[in-house]
């Protein structure tokens, strides 16, 4: 089996991000950057994939250069080689975009199923499966919280609004995950070492026949004309119950027409 | 007037809140048309509401291929007719399903996309809260007529009677719609309580509250003032209440008028799914937990103490 599985280096969501002040893209350069956690999962299920199944695993990453640590970090935990695309080009793309670039870079992989993570922290945007299936003619089965293949079809058990839906489709297909599906695994002292020597291929946009100007933020289809921090929220009133701690919390809804 | 779609999002025979916030939010924009998608039968049930906020037409799109598969379908369909009325904006709920739909959209018009819209003005620039709530944007599509995806809660709903005619659309797809298919749906109980991310308010339960069994308190409580129960994410990972209604990072982003805090700590993951919500209560025993930066009244104390006794005197007053 072939399985990719998605990567995406974010700010780490647990410390203070922003947008960059000249052009509005998100701020790399002062935030500490890692692995999306919900990829971590995607990771997992893709190695629990291989080890059901044999096949082989790849990382496909698009990012700067400061992603090569994530993919590295990756590999880490037990994928068998990596792909970054990387182009200069790309700084500012759009989702419509990075989905050209990431389908681009799928097709040369011959993949059986692509495994990500249900979204990104930074973006939190949730489309990137979809627009990858639509461009590539494929399955989409998203949100899946258990995920079970046999031969050529799989069975996902996914998280919606209403409960829970089971679906079937073939392969290949785009299967995207949330943190519920498994626990990820930490990287043995041997996978940090192995993943040093793992085949890392670096592909530009010319090598998959994109031209520059249709994707970063020359070719985005969407523009982010205003940005501003919005003020931090003061707190408020803070009692320390005495007995009266139900009654004053009362209070309060009712003075605010809760209540 | 332009038409402007409003994919409509509906649950048990209903239309959900979403969908009236984005009528009235359509009407600023252009004449709104809801688009309905579903299995034979659908649409008639929900089209008195429509039409009171505002549908001037409906678009049925019925059809056994779009209940029984996941959203390529919906995606075909709604192309579709965009192609064939070319509405000033198309508006769809923020949903995992309603941002799905949105994205294959996208795709095969090419056409940008904006997803957790809070405001949408005539000129087609939209604000977004980014990095949970901690940023606002102002953003357009630049390619394409405006397609974005609305955060429930953004605005109040208006009613606006309008005539509601319903109008059958072309339901035909490709097989390359149909690779995903529903074999089975099954609702997880939320009783008589209103939706997560629609609910004007939410009372959440974290680690504090310490079982599933006392995870009742949080009910009660959210029962009496008519909200929707969350829970952080320590919570639902101790099985102490069901993963679909976690609250935070990896779960619903929610952005209420009230939101009820009990035993949550304040993590990040947790911030980033409630911190937009207007008014924010807390009950926690730890005086450092973070939680407290957020609120807008705090009681420091033992919640199985202070809960009940809130719960009690609400009822005393009623």
């Amino acid at each position: 089996m072939n399985i990719v599985v998605l990567v995406k280096q974010v700010p780490d969501s647990g410390s203070e991000r922003s947008l960059r002040a000249d052009d509005r893209t998100v701020d790399r350069a002062s935030a500490s950057n890692v692995i999306n956690e919900m990829d971590e999962y995607a990771i997992e299920e893709a190695l629990k994939i291989k080890e059901a199944h044999g096949g082989e695993v790849t990382v496909l990453t698009m990012g700067p250069a400061s992603a090569t640590e994530s993919i590295r970090k990756a590999l880490s935990m037990g994928p068998d080689k990596a792909v970054h695309v990387m182009d200069d080009a790309l700084h500012g793309s759009c989702a419509l975009a990075t989905s050209k670039v990431l389908a681009a870079a799928l097709a040369t992989l011959n993949a059986d199923i692509i495994v990500s993570g249900a979204e990104s922290t930074d973006g939190r945007v949730q489309v990137m499966p979809q627009m990858l299936a639509e461009r590539l003619g494929i399955a989409a089965v998203t949100g899946a919280r258990k995920l079970t293949i046999e031969g050529t079809s799989l069975t996902a058990e996914r998280q919606t609004e209403e409960g829970v839906e089971i679906v079937t489709a073939g392969m290949p297909a785009v299967v995207s995950v949330w943190d519920t599906i498994n626990e990820p695994r930490y990287p043995s002292f041997k996978g940090i070492m192995q993943a040093k020597s793992k085949p890392l291929t670096v592909l530009s946009l010319a090598d998959l026949g994109i031209a520059a100007d249709e994707v970063g933020l020359a070719g985005a289809s969407s523009q982010v004309v205003d940005a501003a921090k919005r003020p931090a929220r003061q707190a408020g009133t803070r009692v320390t119950d005495s007995g009266e701690g139900g009654v004053a919390l009362v209070d309060f809804l009712t003075s605010e027409k809760f209540v | 007037m332009s038409e402007v779609l409003v994919v409509v999002e509906h649950a048990a025979g209903a239309v959900k809140k979403v969908t009236l916030e984005m009528l009235t939010m359509a009407r600023d924009l252009g004449t709104p048309s809801a688009v309905v998608f579903g299995a034979p039968g659908t649409a008639a049930p929900l089209a008195g509401k429509l039409a009171e906020y505002g549908a001037a037409k409906i678009y049925v799109a019925e059809s056994d291929d779009i209940d029984g598969h996941l959203v390529a379908p919906k995606a075909t369909v709604l192309a579709r007719l965009v192609g064939e009325v070319s509405p000033a904006a198309v508006l769809i709920g923020s949903t995992q399903e309603g941002k799905e739909i949105a994205a294959r959209v996208a795709v095969k018009l090419d056409n940008g996309l904006l997803t957790d819209v809070a405001s949408l003005a005539a000129d087609g620039t939209a604000k977004q809260a980014v990095f949970a709530g901690s940023t606002l944007v102002t953003s357009k599509v630049t390619r394409g007529r405006p397609l974005v995806t609305v955060r429930p809660n953004s605005l109040t709903p208006t009613p606006a009677p309008a005539a509601g005619d319903l109008s059958p659309v072309d339901t035909a797809v490709d097989d390359a719609s149909k690779l995903v298919k529903v074999v089975e749906r099954k609702a997880e109980s939320k009783g008589s309580r209103p939706e997560l991310t629609e609910a004007s308010i939410v009372v959440s339960g974290g680690r504090g509250i310490g079982s599933a069994d006392n995870f009742k308190l949080v009910e009660e409580f959210a029962d009496l003032l008519g909200a929707a129960v969350g829970a952080s994410r320590a919570a639902t990972d101790s099985g102490f209440y069901p993963h679909q209604f976690q609250v935070g990072q990896t779960g619903k982003t929610v952005s209420p008028q009230l939101y009820v805090a009990l035993g949550i700590s304040g993590a990040i993951q947790h911030r980033a799914g409630m911190q937009t919500s207007k008014t924010i209560a807390v009950v926690n025993k730890d005086p450092e937990a973070p939680i407290f930066e957020l609120a807008d009244f705090g009681v420091v104390g033992d919640l199985f103490k202070i809960v009940p006794q809130a719960a009690e005197e609400i009822r005393k007053r009623r």
